[in-house]
């Protein structure tokens, strides 16, 4: 079974039911929700402050203190809140395990490992742990550091909730969005992180054995393979074949699966990433030049590495030597430095270079020579060094929170400023709405790695898992585009979808399950060949099962026959090697049967057909024979001597050993 | 034959027939054999053979080897074939008794080394050199040598089954056309045996059921009617017309694709095309008959032709543009657009069908609009297209490659859906788009033209290849909008596309990939060529960003950009420094920064192709007068001689001779003198003499350059040099040359111009001029230029100039030496060997 705790296709999270384990894949944490939200200021913002609250059509003023308006869009004046995986559908403290497949997906572990009664493990691999511990430390920090004395609650009653304008109306679970976790619990979460590597084998309860391929999408990004020794499950979660930075994605070890859960697909499936690098470049370039500043809302790890690469090789071609770039994020360090340091996960090019020795990422260089510097935050070194015209990169890229939201401030009366969105993540309309009106320009090129369907099409081709189970969203095309039936998953047999809150029964069956004959009971074994090629061997042994694996073993010996010849007790009965009545095999073909049967002086045989065989009436002696393919039975009324022919005419037919 | 190589031949002979050679180079066995056939093509005696018995011994003595090598034996096909040519050496070598043994039933048919192709092909092409006679073709066909050549019409090697039937083509025609005295019917009879039996073999091929033999006969026949016009190619026709034209018709035949071409072939032969009726009905039955891509082809070809029946032409281009009314119908809702085609030529549903599926789709639509695009650039075509459908037709496939439009029809999804992001259709249309900007007509549809074009450009998804064509495009279709009468919300439209234009451009020129930026500035250089005189178009252009991102440009790390660069940058300079009402320029380089960059890039520049563009620029620059008065002019023209002259880039040193010769016809006409030295003089104008101009040239430096450019060592410049001054001593030397030596040696600069002379004549065979002093020369004195072109022979140097520069190493006798050369490495070998 699958149950799917999430709606949102790209931050994933669902449990696998599987053999006896309970697995849960991924557990992103859907921040579109904050979008509804009023941005949390770092520097008291008097036009923030100044907006009007909300007043319903009747006039009545009494959410005016939770919702402000701007520019004819409503929005909660409150803490930011999250929207989490679905907790209902299942006691999420049965999970055993939950695997990451990459640093994006992880965001609401805190939530589930900290608040469901979790006990299990949690599986990922190294980079993805730093990384992830980056992302929630930045998430934290931000929220933490703008403190909210008002939580706003009211709105979210489902019968003012009603009245309300959308998109507030139609958010979904809204009982359910929780404010952000608190580093203590990120600590705590990441704990119960277990490290891994590629391609090591996993083994779960001995039931199941779970393995991390490289995902191509990001540091340390991973796709799973979930086996037992009959039934392959992959996990395909956010996944890339571009050449970027991260080791390229192993598409060969996904072969022959009988289930491939797809998800993780580019949210922006008309974009193609090159095309969009080209568009941030030209547009930075133009800005500068005309003595603007442009800001690129991001998040402190990912795309933005690439972007400083070709930054690195674009600005002396453009000129672009003498303007400064500004890296704002509490991890920007970090994130800068760990980069350098995990070459094992980085793409052939890059770990080469570790060898020359260099720095994997050019990024080093342009630290070096003053071209790209980093503060923590806007406060402090920042303020000393900030020149004008420059590049600022800093986040949230939902423009909610984070340093981002001073400089869409601060920068977004001029038109001359343009605010570049690269992150895919949010609608760049929803995120720039609380600043309204803007001046500033905005250009919109999310650039997204991950597979498009078109390589989705190849990569099933390539793979050919027996079902795909993907989100509903990738079965369709997408509603702005209903013509587009070329961006939709498209396989055969359709791929199954699911979306939030559903369980799914994964097409496969358990048909098969391995056991383990002990070598001296093998040897004890007299196979006895029935065709060329199938031999047949009866096996008396006892079933052995811890850990889910099962071995055969010899059964213990029986007990030295007691010198008295006393009679057992019952309770002492073993499956003994007593002299064994010998299998039967074969079928009985009915018209010979009813000859022999007639041969044998019974006149008045009746045969008729049943659903599972034949039933053959002996009239006379009320006597019934039931032939079916797997048992026969013959019932006849304390007619013992006639039951015995009966039996030995049948036995007649079938083959002993 | 020359005596050389009357003498080195034997030893080339033996060399060539001794097995142990090594194969020798086969470019050398080619040229060995045009030599032959040099000599024998007007020398129908026998002596060659006669006087060279080496050449039989060789042919002999390689036919006596139990293993003789492919090469050489396919040579020694090629070479009796070419001996034999004439009657007289035919008879030598039947006499020899070698003919039989290589091309008739004892020649290398059964060996092992025929299952090499290039002994098949030998052999082919020495049959093919030999009958050029009768002897010869009654010796082919008497001695089965036919058969062969059926047989090898089917040889797995493409390259023997298209010479065999070539040799077939030849054959027939020769057989015909020498064997016939009388006009030839269609009765068997009268053939004569040869053609008879090739006739005969074409008839029964065609009558069978396997394409294997079919095919051939259809090539044959396509070749045939295609290089043989006479009379008699109608009553073979007539023969087998029944026969093809079922082929049309039957569903099982498998090689319809090759009909096309053999109509094709017979409407342009005289014979066929000058027919009233039949053949004219067979052709519209194949084009109703063959399926799209088969006919598409035949269609295109038939519009080219000048006889053709008007309806036949109709029907050919409507079978073209099936597929863009298909497309323009799928996509549209019904009673939108009335389509293209008021009537289909064959069946839609076979064209609905090809475009259902991916690869049919593109492959169709590639080659329909490859098709139109060369239709339209013919100047006369004979039928009138539907310019605005087509155009509809155009821009509905570049919105469904890009996605932007929903199609109207099941069939339009699936185009649609087909045709997203196929870049080879995206780059077609854009083809015929921008040819189609030539034609007239289609007016009312241009501003929406402009939304299709649009898209392409701003979109980040276009590949640089894709937007190169959609630059060219726009650029044609710009011009063609400012040529458009202007009402005034019209005008407005037009504003608004010069904006966005301008817009998309700027960012563009912004991109980190170099193609991009390169596109972007063709695209500017050639919208300021077609529109540098419309105010509108000078007015958003100087007030976007677009001139100073130009300007940035011409220091890009990217060669091409910055050659690039400097062109669009010199064409800028007409509509900013070099107008008349030169604009306010802002914060843009002036103009003397703009030549000094340029001229900068000319000397210091890494690569040649900016620095070529450099050169090409200022020439434009002087040829459109925008380098000042003639003092001006002269400074500029010297500076630039000075830093071309040393270039290493041929090009840009023939660029600078280019320039030297505008500034001199330039000059010529500034000063009043005709660009024809004969002209009558007028007299009203006081003409100055041809010593000012003299004056004029070497203040500039003119000479210097020229006359060390005749020691280049690159050929090109050299000749242009040449060309140069020939033209410079006609107007100085009008009537006759200094051909008396007394009298250079008598003038004053007589010894230094006598040098020169000398150092001509050795220099331009040695392609060195010295660079230490020109001993005494004085390249700026008038006088002793003067004196230079009178006594310098610059035809004879002319003539040995255009001798190519392999007429040395290219004669027969250095080849036969070269063959000796490579033979002699053997024989040291061998002796290294002990």
């Amino acid at each position: 079974f699958q149950y799917c705790l999430s709606g949102h296709p790209t931050l994933p999270c669902n449990v696998l039911k599987f053999k006896s384990t309970t697995i849960m894949l991924d557990c992103g944490l859907d921040m579109t929700s904050t979008l509804n939200f009023l941005p949390l200021p770092l520097v008291q913002s008097p036009r923030l402050s100044k907006l009007p609250g909300w007043v319903l059509k009747d006039g009545s003023t009494f959410l005016d203190k939770e919702l402000k308006e701007c520019s004819g869009h409503v929005f909660v004046d409150s803490v930011p809140e999250f929207c989490l995986p679905e907790t209902e559908l299942l006691d999420l403290s049965t999970v055993d395990v939950i695997l990451i497949s990459n640093y994006h997906c992880m965001m609401a572990l805190p939530y589930i490992t900290e608040y469901t009664g979790f006990t299990g493990t949690v599986y990922a691999t190294e980079p993805t742990v730093q990384i992830g511990r980056l992302l929630m430390e930045e998430l934290v920090n931000s929220i933490e550091r703008v403190p909210k004395a008002q939580s706003a609650s009211m709105w979210k009653n489902k019968e003012v909730q009603r009245l309300l304008p959308a998109p507030l109306k139609d958010a979904v679970e809204v009982s359910m969005w929780r404010k952000c976790y608190t580093m203590p619990e990120v600590n705590a979460a990441l704990s119960k992180i277990q490290l891994v590597g590629y391609s090591q084998k996993i083994e779960l309860f001995g039931a199941v054995q779970v393995t991390p391929l490289s995902s191509g999408y990001a540091l340390g990004s991973s796709n799973w393979i979930i086996q037992s020794h009959y039934e392959k499950v992959s996990y395909v979660s956010g996944s890339s074949l571009l050449t970027t930075h991260p080791q390229p994605m192993d598409q060969a070890a996904l072969k022959n699966s009988d289930v491939l859960i797809l998800t993780g697909l580019t949210q922006i499936p008309t974009a193609n990433p090159d095309g969009m690098v080209g568009e941030f470049c030209s547009n930075l370039a133009m800005t500068v030049r005309n003595g603007g500043n442009v800001l690129v809302p991001c998040y402190p790890s990912g795309v933005i590495y690439d972007l400083l690469e070709c930054l690195y090789q674009y600005i002396d071609s453009a000129g672009l030597s003498n303007v400064p770039f500004y890296f704002i994020s509490p991890v920007a360090n970090s994130s800068l430095e760990f980069s350098q340091i995990f070459a094992e996960w980085l793409c052939h090019n890059k770990q080469t270079k570790v060898y020359l020795p260099e720095p994997p990422f050019p990024h080093a260089e342009l630290i070096q020579t003053n071209k790209l510097k980093h503060y923590p935050s806007i406060h402090g070194d920042f303020s000393n060094d900030f020149k004008q015209p420059c590049v600022v990169f800093t986040g949230h890229p939902s423009l909610r929170f984070g340093d981002v939201v001073h400089f869409m401030e601060l920068w977004g009366k001029s038109s001359l400023n343009t605010v570049i969105f690269t992150e895919p993540d949010f609608s760049y309309l929803d995120a720039l709405a609380p600043y309204q009106p803007l001046a500033m320009k905005c250009v919109y090129c999310p650039i997204d790695t991950r597979l498009n369907f078109i390589q989705v099409s190849k990569l099933l081709k390539e793979v050919q898992p027996l079902h795909v189970v993907c989100p509903e969203q990738y079965t369709q095309p997408p509603p702005t585009q209903s013509h587009r039936t070329d961006l939709m998953v498209d396989c055969q047999p359709p791929a199954m979808s699911y979306r939030r809150a559903e369980v799914l029964t994964l097409p496969y069956k358990r048909r098969y399950e391995k056991i383990e004959i002990m070598p001296d009971l093998a040897d004890s074994l007299v196979p006895l060949e029935i065709k060329p090629g199938i031999s047949l061997a009866t096996v008396s042994a006892v079933l052995h099962t811890k850990d889910n694996k099962h071995v055969l073993q010899l059964p213990p010996k029986p007990p030295q026959p007691p010198a008295s010849k006393k009679r057992k007790r019952v309770s002492d009965e073993v499956p003994e090697c007593k002299s064994l009545k010998p299998l039967l095999s074969g079928s009985i073909p009915v018209d010979q049967f009813v000859q022999t049967l007639e041969k044998h002086g019974f006149s008045d045989v009746k045969v008729e057909d049943t659903a599972k065989g034949h039933i053959v009436l002996l009239q006379e002696a009320e006597t019934l024979i039931q032939l079916e393919e797997d048992s026969t039975h013959i019932i006849c009324d304390n007619d013992e001597p006639l039951r015995v022919k009966l039996r030995d005419l049948v036995l007649k037919f079938l083959q002993k050993f | 034959m020359t005596r050389e190589c009357a003498a080195l031949l034997p030893g080339v002979c033996a060399a060539l027939a001794d097995p142990r050679q090594p194969g020798l180079d086969d470019t050398c066995l080619e040229k060995l054999l045009d030599w032959f056939r040099s000599l024998t093509w007007f020398d129908p005696t026998a002596e060659l053979v006669q006087d060279n018995p080496c050449l039989t011994e060789l042919i002999s003595s390689v036919l006596a080897l139990p293993e003789p090598s492919p090469s050489i034996l396919s040579f020694t096909l090629q070479l009796a074939g070419i001996l034999a040519s004439s009657e007289n050496r035919f008879q030598h070598l039947q006499q020899e008794q070698l003919l039989g043994r290589l091309f008739g039933p004892a020649g290398p048919q059964g060996s092992a080394v025929w299952e090499e192709a290039s002994v098949r092909s030998g052999w082919v092409k020495g049959v093919h050199s030999m009958v050029l006679h009768l002897p010869a073709l009654h010796f082919l066909c008497s001695e089965g040598g036919m058969d062969v050549i059926f047989a090898l019409q089917g040889d797995p090697s493409l390259f023997v089954a298209s010479a065999a039937s070539q040799l077939l083509v030849h054959v027939l025609t020769f057989s015909v056309e020498s064997e016939t005295s009388k006009p030839l019917s269609t009765k068997d009879c009268d053939w004569p045996a040869c053609a008879q039996r090739i006739i005969k073999h074409i008839e029964a091929s065609l009558q069978s059921s396997s394409a294997s033999h079919v095919e051939p006969s259809l090539k044959l026949l396509t070749s045939l009617f295609g290089s043989c016009y006479a009379a008699w190619t109608e009553v073979l026709w007539l023969n087998i017309a029944k026969q093809i034209e079922s082929f049309l018709v039957a569903e099982t035949f498998q090689a319809q694709h090759l009909l096309g071409n053999l109509l094709l072939n017979m409407a342009r032969s005289p014979v066929f095309s000058d027919t009233e009726g039949s053949f004219w009905a067979l052709v519209t039955s194949a084009l109703e008959h063959l399926t799209p891509v088969q006919a598409g082809p035949l269609a295109a070809g038939l519009l080219r032709l000048c006889k053709c029946p008007q309806d036949v032409r109709i029907q050919a281009l409507t079978v073209l543009l099936q597929p863009m009314d298909c497309i323009l119908r799928a996509a549209s809702q019904p009673l939108e657009y009335a389509g293209l085609l008021d009537e289909s030529v064959s069946d839609p549903v076979t064209v609905e069908s090809l475009l259902s599926s991916k690869t049919s789709c593109t492959g169709l639509l590639c080659q329909t609009l490859a098709h139109l695009e060369k239709l339209l650039s013919l100047k006369h075509l004979r039928v009138d297209l539907p310019c605005v459908p087509l155009l509809h037709s155009l821009m509905t496939i570049l919105q469904f490659c890009n996605g932007f439009l929903s199609p109207a029809s099941p069939l339009g999804s699936t185009i649609s859906r087909n045709l997203i992001n196929c870049f080879r259709v995206q780059k077609s249309a854009l083809d015929v788009l921008a040819a189609l900007a030539e034609k007239k007509g289609c007016d009312t549809v241009i501003r929406s033209l402009f939304d299709v074009l649009l898209p392409y450009l701003e979109s980040p998804n276009t590949s640089p290849t894709v937007l190169k064509k959609a630059f060219q495009a726009t650029s044609k279709w710009l011009v063609r909008l400012q040529e458009l009468s202007c009402s005034n919300s019209q005008c407005q439209q037009t504003e608004k596309i010069l904006e966005d234009v301008f817009l998309v451009l700027q960012k563009r020129l912004c991109s980190p990939c170099w193609e991009v930026r390169d596109s972007s500035l063709e695209f500017l250089a050639a919208v300021i060529k077609g529109l540098r005189d419309q105010d509108e178009f000078r007015q958003f252009l100087l007030s976007s960003e677009v001139p100073r991102l130009a300007e940035n440009l011409l220091e890009d790390p990217e060669s091409y950009v910055r050659a690039s660069a400097v062109t669009a940058v010199g064409h800028l300079a007409f509509i900013t420094y070099f107008a008349p009402e030169s604009p306010v320029m802002g914060n843009l380089c002036n103009k003397e920064n703009t030549v000094a960059k340029l001229q900068e890039i000319l000397s210091t520049d890494s690569e040649g192709f900016p620095r070529r563009a450099v050169i090409t620029i200022f020439t434009k620059w002087l040829r459109e007068g925008c380098t000042g008065q003639l003092e001006d002019t002269q400074q500029f023209v010297s500076a630039v001689i000075q830093t071309v002259e040393h270039d290493l880039d041929w090009e840009v040193r023939l660029g600078g001779l280019e320039m030297v010769e505008v500034f001199c016809s330039k000059t010529i006409h500034q000063l009043g003198l005709s660009e024809c030295p004969y002209a009558p003089v007028s007299s009203a104008v006081t003409s100055p003499t041809p010593q000012n101009l003299l004056q004029v040239f070497c203040r500039a430096k003119l000479f210097g350059f020229l006359f060390r450019s005749l020691c280049d060592c690159d050929k090109p410049v050299g000749q242009r040099a040449c060309d140069i001054l020939i033209g410079l001593r006609g107007r100085f030397y009008p009537v006759s040359t200094l051909e008396n030596p007394q009298e250079i040696e008598d003038s004053p600069a007589g010894h230094s111009i006598a040098w020169l002379q000398r150092t001509l004549r050795q220099g331009s065979l040695a392609q060195n001029f010295p660079t230490d002093g020109s001993n005494g020369v004085d390249f700026q004195d008038p006088e002793s230029m003067m004196l230079a072109l009178g006594a310098i022979d610059l035809l004879e140097l002319h003539d040995e100039l255009n001798k190519s520069s392999d007429h040395m190493e290219k004669s027969p006798q250095s080849l036969l030496q070269d063959i000796l050369a490579t033979a002699g490495t053997i024989e040291e070998n061998e002796v290294d060997c002990y």
